[in-house]
This record gives C-alpha cells, sequence and structure tokens, in this order.
C-alpha cells in the first residue's frame, strides 16, 4: 500500500480533506494505484485537472504512483483547451 | 497619415513628419528595430550621442481591439550592448496611436550632461521644455507633480537610475490610475532616455483623431473572432487563471516543476513558494482590500495586474506580477510578500528593471554583501542605485557588472542581461531562447515555457534538451510579429490552442492597414525582423559564441532533477542557421 505526498493547488485545492495545511496531505492508495485513481479517491472531476506532476515531472493519467511519491495537482493555470503541435499558432 | 516625431536632443528641436512609405505597414518592435537598424551605427556607444531611442506603439493599439495597448521602446542596449526592444501596456501607447504617431525617435546629445528636458506632445505637435524641478525625482514624486501641474496627462519618464545612466534602469509609463508602474524594463533603455536628456514624455490626446482603419468591416471580424478565444480560454478568460490569481500563478507550477530559480541560481524548488503564490496574494489582496483583475490600460479582456495593500489597508505598490516576486523572493531567498512588494515600490521609484534588480541582488547575496533571505539588507542595498553611491553604481548596472566586481562564477546572464525567472536546467527549451534571443536572456522572446510546462500549444518534455531549438525558434518568430501588433503577448495562450483566435488577430492587423496578411505572412514577418536585429548584433560584434549559457550551468547540477544545461551547441546554433537561411 503506497503512501504518496499530495500537493493541490488553485482551485482543485477545494478538494483537500478538512484542516490539512495549505492543500498538502498523505494519502495511502492500493498497489497499482493510477493518478487518475487518486483524482476519484479526492473526488476531483478529471476536467477541473488540468496537468499533474509526479515528483516534478508532468505526469499522464495512467501513471501509475509509488511509495513516496510526491504529486502536485493544477486546474488549467497554465494550460490549454486542446494539445496542438509545438509552436504551431 | 501617420507620423513619424523627431526629436532632436542636441538643437532641442522637434519636427514631425510623414512616416516614410518604409515604415508604412510596421508598427512596435517592427517598427523600433528597423529604426535602430537603419539610423544607429551597430558599433555606437549606448549612452552616446549616436545612439536613437525610438517609441512605438503597435499596428492595432488604440483600436476597440482587446488587450492591445502596448508600446515598443528600441534603442542599442547599455546592458547588452545589442539591439533591445522592450514593450509595456499602458494608457499612453494608446494615447499615442490615436493623435496618429506611429513613432517617436530621440537623436543626439545635450552638451551639458546635467540638462534635462520633457517632451510635450499634443494633436497640434511637440516641443521640449526644461525638466526644471521634474528632474531628479523619485517616480511617485513625479507622478503627482505631473498629475497637480497637468492634469490626467500620460507620461513616459525615466528615474534616477536612468538620470544615473545605470544599465539596470527601465522606462517607465502610467496605468489607468497615472501611477508609475508599467515598465518597458529590460535592457536599460531607461540610460538611454537619461544619457539623451529625457526626463520624460508627457502625452496630452485632446481632440486626437484617432486610428485610421482601412477595412472596419474585416477588422470588426477579426476584433469577434480574438474576443471570443480570449473569452473562452481558461488563462485569459474573465474569471480565469490570469484575472483572478495574476501571472504569479505561475510561482507554484514552476516550483512543483522544479524550475523556480532560487538563491541566485542555486536549486530550482523554493521551501516558500506557497507563501508567495498567486494565490496566496490574491487572498491577501481579498482580505486587506488590495484588488486583483486589475488592467494596465483600458480594453484588456485578461486583466491579469494587481494592486498590493499594506496590512493597514493601504495601498502599497502595483503590481505583484510573477518575474517580480520570483526575481526579489525567491531568487533572493526572500518568502515575506509585504517586503517583496517593498522591492517592487522601490524598483518602480527608482526607475529599474525588477528582474535584472532581483538577480543583481541574488548575485549581490552571493557576493556576501547581504545573506539571502535578508529582507531588509535588500532593501537597504536597492535603495543605493537611486542614491547613486558607488555600490549602488555598481549594482545600478546589473547583474554581470556586479558578478565581474565582486570576481564570481554564479551569474545567470546571457549577453549581460540576467536570466528571468525560468530555470534553463529544468526548462531547456526557454534556455535555448535566453541563448538565442537577439535581446539577451529574455523569456517573452519565445516562451517554449508553454508547450515546456503549461501544456499550452502543444507539449514537450522540459528536461529533454533535443527539439528545443524548432520549438524555440517557432515561439521566438511568432512572437516578434506579435510584439509588433501591439497585442499583450498573453493573447498567445488563447491563439496558440483557438485558431479562429489567431485568424482573429491577423484580421484586424488587416483591418487597420488594408493588407492581405495571411499566417505564412506573419511568419515570414516575424522571420524578418528577428534576421535584422540579429545582422544589427553581428555587426556589433557578436557571434555564436555569444550564444551559450554561463559555463557554471554546463557542470553544477541544479536540485531536485540534478541537470545541467545539456542543450549541445550545435542545436543552439540551429535556431541561427535558420535565421540566417537565405538571408
Amino acid at each position: 500500500m503506497p503512501t504518496v505526498r499530495v500537493r493541490l493547488y488553485a482551485t482543485v485545492r477545494k478538494y483537500a480533506p478538512p484542516g490539512c495545511h495549505e492543500g498538502t496531505f498523505s494519502v495511502e492508495l492500493p498497489e497499482g494505484s493510477k493518478l487518475e485513481d487518486l483524482y476519484r479517491r479526492l473526488g476531483i472531476p478529471e476536467r477541473e485537472v488540468k496537468q499533474s506532476f509526479v515528483n516534478g515531472r508532468r505526469a499522464e493519467p495512467d501513471q501509475v504512483l509509488r511509495e513516496g511519491d510526491e504529486v502536485g495537482v493544477f486546474p488549467p493555470i497554465a494550460g490549454g483547451t486542446e494539445a496542438r503541435p509545438c509552436g504551431q499558432p | 497619415m501617420r507620423k513619424l516625431v523627431r526629436v532632436n536632443m542636441t538643437d532641442t528641436t522637434v519636427r514631425v513628419e510623414e512616416l516614410p512609405e518604409k515604415y508604412r505597414f510596421m508598427g512596435g518592435r517592427w517598427l523600433t528595430s528597423t529604426l535602430v537598424a537603419d539610423e544607429v551605427p551597430a558599433t555606437a556607444h549606448p549612452l552616446g550621442p549616436n545612439n536613437r531611442l525610438v517609441f512605438a506603439p503597435g499596428i492595432v493599439t488604440g483600436t476597440a481591439a482587446p488587450s492591445s495597448g502596448r508600446i515598443s521602446v528600441g534603442a542599442k542596449s547599455p546592458l547588452t550592448g545589442g539591439i533591445k526592444e522592450a514593450n509595456a501596456g499602458t494608457p499612453v501607447a494608446q494615447s499615442l496611436a490615436r493623435m496618429g504617431i506611429a513613432a517617436i525617435v530621440i537623436e543626439g546629445q545635450p552638451e551639458e550632461n546635467d540638462e534635462f528636458f520633457v517632451l510635450k506632445l499634443n494633436k497640434d505637435g511637440g516641443e521640449l521644455e526644461r525638466a526644471e524641478d521634474l528632474a531628479g525625482l523619485g517616480l511617485y514624486e513625479f507622478a503627482a507633480r505631473v498629475q497637480e501641474r497637468f492634469g490626467n496627462t500620460g507620461f513616459i519618464a525615466t528615474g534616477p537610475a536612468g538620470e544615473k545612466r545605470m544599465a539596470m534602469a527601465g522606462v517607465c509609463c502610467n496605468d489607468t490610475e497615472f501611477r508609475p508602474s508599467r515598465y518597458a524594463g529590460r535592457g536599460g533603455l531607461g540610460a538611454v532616455m537619461g544619457a539623451k536628456g529625457l526626463k520624460a514624455i508627457l502625452v496630452d490626446d485632446t481632440g486626437a483623431p484617432g486610428v485610421c482603419i482601412a477595412n472596419e468591416d474585416l477588422f470588426r471580424v477579426g476584433l469577434r473572432k480574438l474576443s471570443d478565444a480570449l473569452r473562452e480560454h481558461p488563462i485569459t478568460r474573465p474569471g480565469g487563471t490570469l484575472n483572478t490569481l495574476g501571472t504569479a500563478a505561475l510561482i507554484n507550477v514552476l516550483n512543483e516543476a522544479g524550475g523556480l530559480p532560487t538563491r541566485n541560481f542555486s536549486s530550482g524548488r523554493f521551501e516558500g513558494a506557497s507563501r508567495i503564490a498567486g494565490e496566496t496574494i490574491a487572498e491577501t489582496a481579498r482580505q486587506r482590500g488590495g484588488k486583483t483583475g486589475h488592467s494596465c490600460h483600458p480594453g484588456c479582456i485578461i486583466r491579469c495586474s494587481n494592486i498590493w495593500a499594506r496590512q493597514d489597508g493601504s495601498e502599497h505598490v502595483s503590481c505583484l506580477e510573477y518575474e517580480s516576486v520570483w526575481a526579489l523572493g525567491a531568487n533572493c531567498g526572500i518568502d515575506d510578500l509585504d517586503t517583496i512588494a517593498e522591492l517592487i515600490w522601490i524598483c518602480n521609484d527608482s526607475g529599474l528593471d525588477t528582474i535584472e534588480a532581483g538577480v543583481t541582488l541574488a548575485v549581490a547575496m552571493e557576493a556576501g554583501l547581504a545573506a539571502f533571505g535578508d529582507g531588509q539588507a535588500a532593501i537597504r542595498l536597492l535603495r543605493e542605485c537611486a542614491l547613486g553611491t558607488p555600490l549602488g553604481r555598481i549594482l545600478g548596472n546589473g547583474a554581470a557588472f556586479t558578478g565581474r566586481a565582486f570576481g564570481l562564477t554564479r551569474v545567470p546572464t546571457v549577453k549581460g542581461q540576467g536570466m528571468p525567472a525560468y530555470e534553463p536546467r529544468a526548462v531547456k527549451g526557454i534556455g535555448v531562447t535566453y541563448l538565442t534571443s537577439p535581446m539577451g536572456a529574455d523569456h517573452t522572446a519565445g516562451y517554449t515555457v508553454a508547450p515546456e510546462i503549461l501544456s499550452v500549444g502543444g507539449k514537450a518534455d522540459p528536461l529533454l534538451p533535443h527539439g528545443k531549438a524548432d520549438i524555440s525558434t517557432n515561439l521566438q518568430v511568432a512572437t516578434a510579429f506579435l510584439d509588433s501588433t501591439g497585442y499583450c503577448l498573453f493573447i498567445a495562450f488563447a491563439i496558440l490552442d483557438i485558431p479562429a483566435g489567431f485568424e482573429g488577430m491577423v484580421e484586424t492587423c488587416n483591418g487597420v492597414l488594408g493588407t492581405a496578411w495571411s499566417g505564412e505572412d506573419a511568419t515570414a514577418i516575424g522571420t524578418q525582423i528577428l534576421r535584422t536585429e540579429r545582422s544589427f548584433n553581428e555587426a556589433a560584434g557578436f557571434t555564436r559564441a555569444h550564444d551559450r549559457p554561463p559555463e557554471f550551468m554546463r557542470y553544477e547540477t541544479l536540485p531536485p532533477h540534478n541537470q545541467v544545461y545539456d542543450v549541445p551547441d550545435e542545436e543552439i546554433d540551429r535556431v541561427a542557421a535558420v535565421l540566417t537561411e537565405s538571408r
């Protein structure tokens, strides 16, 4: 059962457990849990998440979380509507 | 007919001419860089009589086009020794455009070093007057006296640091409530203004005829498309990120990505990040009675500016934006927003670029002049610039000069200009922009942070060194065009993701000018601007050896990712190769 450290930012901070400091808390997850499972566990609708970082690296929703991972979750802050090729206006 | 105002500081004459045909479709950066390249010898001393200082509002500035109140300022830079364009969002840009003024060119120099003048412009022309008691003042007192004497008159001014010709001095414009807070900050253009003996330009737009629009229907179509895109995109829309949290929303994002330069670029994470983040700024503004969603000029949809209040609710300073808060906060190890606000106030009052100021203070801390995190010591050091003490003159000439004065190697500059708020070892593409932009280290010149960190305009892994030359080149080209339109760079978030917004941007330009530019034409114009700028720099003595990172970034690893800057020289040089092809 890996335990991960979670930081929620800006408008998704409202999904943090009551009483936690600055949207930061730890969560224990079943083995093999993915980032999207974490969103479900916290009740964050996926459309409200633009991007997450795991250990400082941008991560997709299907990334498997491991013991000690640090997860930062952001709304579209910081985030487009749809991916397009880089630098193509 | 658009006008060119020529101001000769040697014989104190002002001439209003018709804008020559060659420059007919140009505005903003396109016009300032072309005029500088045409009229300034590349080997001229930046503070001497042969440099010229050029001001130009953008192509659509002064119209109803949203978020388009920008003015470009150009000259040969005393900080980098190369060509420079810096721009600001301000009502005075809109006033000049509505008066039909395409550009103001300041030439020559008074014979007496301490002579200062103000240029007064109105719909009938302009004249130079002695600055009298307006010279030597901090810019808040200057702004108050201008308002008291002339009413709500727009201004473009240089502060005490610029009067003393310091290479960290920016050019200051008024905001919507006539605060001295909107800066064309980078590259020491305030020092060029000071060296010209020009304290300020005062602009009275009473009776201005307005901007001539060649094709009103097309302009309206484009305006609607662009406005819709800005109102739709989550970053730019009313109630969106920039509007509610300001640009400092980026503090937490860059910190999480390990790319927030901390304590003079010795780490990519700052333990005090959450205390200075946009979320905290917005919440504190709400509690104390400050303001978020403030606009730097009328007609902005995004409205990303803010007003910071003291604990007692009184106004302290506008504005706490990302790069300023980073520079004077995380980069100096300072995590107290009231201290950071005071440092920004000192920059606004002294006429200093906040980015260069923060990079320089951190270098000074590295040199042992103050401890990292010591906000009161930072305040004392920064005040020295306006006072013109020997130490103030060292600091006032920027990070590279200060690093040399104290024998340091960890000096984060490119072409003499301090690096902004994104660590190149953690965001490799922005490093390519810092290294290859004709402007020196400048994040706005090609904001690869959008795809690398924010997932806007595609996605790219920030830590991978490969493929970054293409991303940087494309964005540098698009930005050179955008900097010429008069639009705020932040419309890029919307138009990179929403194709109709991009179309609308081009259509508003076509509407004003009567042109039929396509997206490809915009790219060709952007490329041409960059080539003009690079040619100037080559003639000034720049080679590809100047497109290199400060050496410490090649061997010193940066936590938390423990990366060095590993984009190979051949990849970096691909930018120059593309921009010199088929010249």
